[in-house]
């Protein structure tokens, strides 16, 4: 599984254009789904049915968009003009390797100014207005092969730094849905008695609207939501960080149903699973934003893995992190009651 | 060719050990004699067919810009200083290699999600940087790496567009790669081919060689800015990609003798090689070192352009390397009919 998250993490596929990773997604879904289906924007859905086809339904999601670029403009030389799709810190930028979509996939770099050219000066970042993408062709050829419009995506393979320590891009959200795997792995055998739906959510970077669409069609009785938070760095302080390989993270706060992080709670000390905790006194900029809301109201737990560098292209994780938040799910659709569930606010 | 293994190669100043290695094993067969100096540069010396008491000396760096490691800290981080002219803003989101280990580390720093709006407008400070290797503690990172060892970015020979390449340290790699391929074929001077060191620490080996050769003129083969990009200032651009062979005029540490840059351009152009005269005045390279040696040398500047130099990802046009190669070669055969030789010696 580590192998289908080095792929899986360096495919291609930003918010808005995650057709390129369709096909991907739906081949792992269908080794554990009954049936795999896409929607119109491009979410997929794998389901195992319950036996009983009027049993509750539980989701499972995770985004598959990442971050990166878009083709601006192509000025009178054929370099190519951009803005980011996502939040991209523009630091990250000057000197990276991208992948253009155009009529072909076109190789490229992203350049800047030399430093003492640059208008803000040596101490200022350099403005993504002052960067190009330099794809080597004619002005001609690049109007003939690359649109205003056209994805860019970076161009970076997963790589070990140690072991299970991995970096690469877009593990935000491709690692949250290998842990869906992991899960779904885990339950290989087992029967469980609602539906379950395991969601590859689309277009997350850019407002959480994949999640909010599929929620709604869907419409789960309860839904878990793993994404990323941010992993221990020298710069990053203490406040919401986690170090790395300390296990899932099991979020707490308004966004979150309290049967649910309790349940997290309690399944994690039974079956020994690493866990930490966090807080967000509101809006906990995942999807789980968005399917809390959804329908009628869904109650969802958001599970995260701890990443370092998130939206760069070195993002850098603990593999064991990733297995514990498969591990914690797994253990949670086994223990889940669903009525209990239900009636939390009824008494 | 030679380009993309050599620019794979590691070789901060400092430590430019298995960029000489690789040159020495492929020279050895063409030249007569070769000298390691005690600061690493590598000396070349070919007989000519001229039989006469000359020696053109062509010059080239083996080193590049990098890192080296300072401190490991108490989480397993490295901290690092820029061996060289290195910009911190090209460092963020970067791949590097480590030690003689080669071992991988990234550059990250924290997310943009908690960089306040002021630090996400101000560039990163090199000293708050630092490289992860996916060490849980110092004692853990100790078994991978130490302080003191050099680093470089972990960055492909990629061809791409119309004839283009990208790479790391094609500064000045391209210049190594051009010295082996020429010194297999005949010269009428004697000539010595020099593979400097430490060029990116103050053109610090090339005075070593200027010295101990005592060459009658000295050829530097170098990478030159190039900032052809849009919006610039048409003055501000040194060189354009694809313009061909860039003879510098005057830089930063040199005022080249024009008449030998003149001759240079003008040999170009009679032979139908892609010229042009490196317009900014900026910048420096081994003949700054090179032509106030021994008692003064005539020294020229033949340079490829490239673009976003001193990054992971420089760019230079395969046409534009060719044409230094095919005017430094003309320049090693014609160089005793050029007039201003046989004026001034």
């Amino acid at each position: 599984m580590m192998n289908t998250l080095f792929n899986l993490a360096a495919a291609d596929g930003i918010s808005g254009f995650e057709f390129s990773l369709q096909e991907q997604v739906c081949k792992l879904l269908s080794s554990y789904c009954t049936s795999v289906e896409a929607d119109v924007m491009g979410n997929v859905v794998g389901i195992i049915p319950a036996a009983d086809p009027k049993a509750p339904k539980v989701m499972l999601e995770a985004h598959i968009d990442g971050i990166g670029l878009m083709v601006s403009g192509i000025s009178e030389e054929g370099f190519l003009s951009f803005v980011p799709v996502g939040g991209v810190d523009s630091a990250i930028l000057s000197g990276t390797e991208v992948r253009v979509y155009g009529r072909e996939i076109l190789f490229g770099v992203i350049g800047a100014k030399p430093p003492h050219l640059q208008t803000g000066g040596a101490k200022e970042a350099t403005k993504i207005s002052e960067m190009v993408i330099d794809v080597g062709l004619s002005a001609e050829t690049v109007r003939k092969k690359i649109a205003v419009g056209d994805m860019v995506c970076f161009a970076q393979k997963t790589e070990s730094l140690n072991d299970l320590v991995v970096s690469g891009k877009s593990f935000d959200d491709r690692a949250g849905f290998i842990s869906l795997l992991l899960c779904l792995e885990s339950l290989k055998d087992k029967t469980l008695p609602f539906t379950l739906y395991v969601v590859a959510a689309v277009q997350e970077e850019v407002g959480l609207r994949g999640a909010a669409m599929v929620s709604e069609r869907l419409a789960p009785d309860c839904a878990f939501v793993v994404d990323v938070c941010h992993g221990d760095t020298p710069d990053g302080g203490s406040e919401s960080i986690f170090k790395l390989g300390s296990g899932a993270v099991i979020s707490f706060g308004p966004n979150i149903h309290p049967y649910l992080s309790t349940l997290a709670k309690d399944m994690a000390k039974k079956e020994n699973i690493a866990v930490s905790y966090d807080a967000d006194g509101g809006d906990t900029g995942t999807d789980a934003w968005a399917v809390q809301v959804a329908k009628a109201g869904i109650p969802v737990l958001l599970l995260s893995i701890p990443l370092r560098y998130m939206h760069t292209t070195v993002e850098t994780l603990h593999y064991d992190d990733v297995c514990a938040v498969g591990s914690l799910i797994s253990a949670m659709l086994q223990n889940l009651d669903l009525e209990a569930l239900a009636c939390t606010y009824q008494n | 060719m030679y380009l993309s293994e050599l620019t794979e190669l590691p070789g901060v100043s400092g430590n430019e050990n298995a960029v000489r290695a690789y040159i020495k094993e492929r020279i050895a067969p063409f030249c007569d004699n070769i000298e390691v100096d005690s600061m690493g540069n590598l000396m070349a010396y070919k007989r000519g067919t001229g039989n006469v008491d000359k020696t053109l000396m062509l010059c080239a760096h083996m080193d590049e810009v990098g890192l080296i490691i300072s401190r490991i800290t108490e989480d397993g981080f490295l901290k690092f200083k820029a061996v060289g002219s290195l910009d911190p803003r090209v460092l963020v989101s970067k791949r590097v290699r480590i030690g003689t280990g080669g071992f991988i580390g990234v550059i990250g720093r924290k997310a943009i999600h908690l960089l306040t709006p002021e630090e996400r407008k101000k560039a990163p400070v090199m000293k708050d940087l630092y490289i992860d290797i996916g060490a849980c503690n110092q004692e853990e990172a100790q078994k991978r790496v130490a302080v003191g060892d050099y680093v470089v970015f972990d960055s492909a020979y990629i061809p791409f567009g119309d004839g283009l390449v990208k790479a790391k340290a094609l500064d000045d790699r391209v210049g190594c790669s051009i010295l082996l391929e020429l010194i297999q074929e005949p010269c009428v001077w004697n000539c010595c081919f020099a593979f400097t060191v430490q060029e990116e620490t103050g053109l610090r080996g090339a005075r070593l060689c200027a010295r101990r050769v005592q060459p009658t003129m000295a050829l530097v083969l170098e990478a030159t800015t190039c900032s052809d990009l849009p919006q610039m200032d048409r003055n501000m651009v040194s060189t354009y990609l694809g313009g061909g062979a860039a003879i510098s005029l005057v830089d930063g540490a040199t005022s080249y003798n024009r008449e030998l840059a003149q001759t240079l351009y003008q040999l170009a152009q009679s032979h139908n090689i892609p010229v042009q005269f490196k317009q900014t005045a900026t910048g420096g390279n081994d003949a700054g070192s090179i032509h106030v040696s021994a008692g003064g040398v005539l020294t020229a500047s033949i340079s490829v352009p490239a673009r976003y130099i001193h990054s992971p990802s420089s760019v230079i046009s395969l046409a534009d390397y060719q044409a230094v190669c095919d005017l430094t070669r003309l320049w090693i055969q014609e160089v005793h009919h050029a007039k201003i030789i046989t004026r001034a010696l």
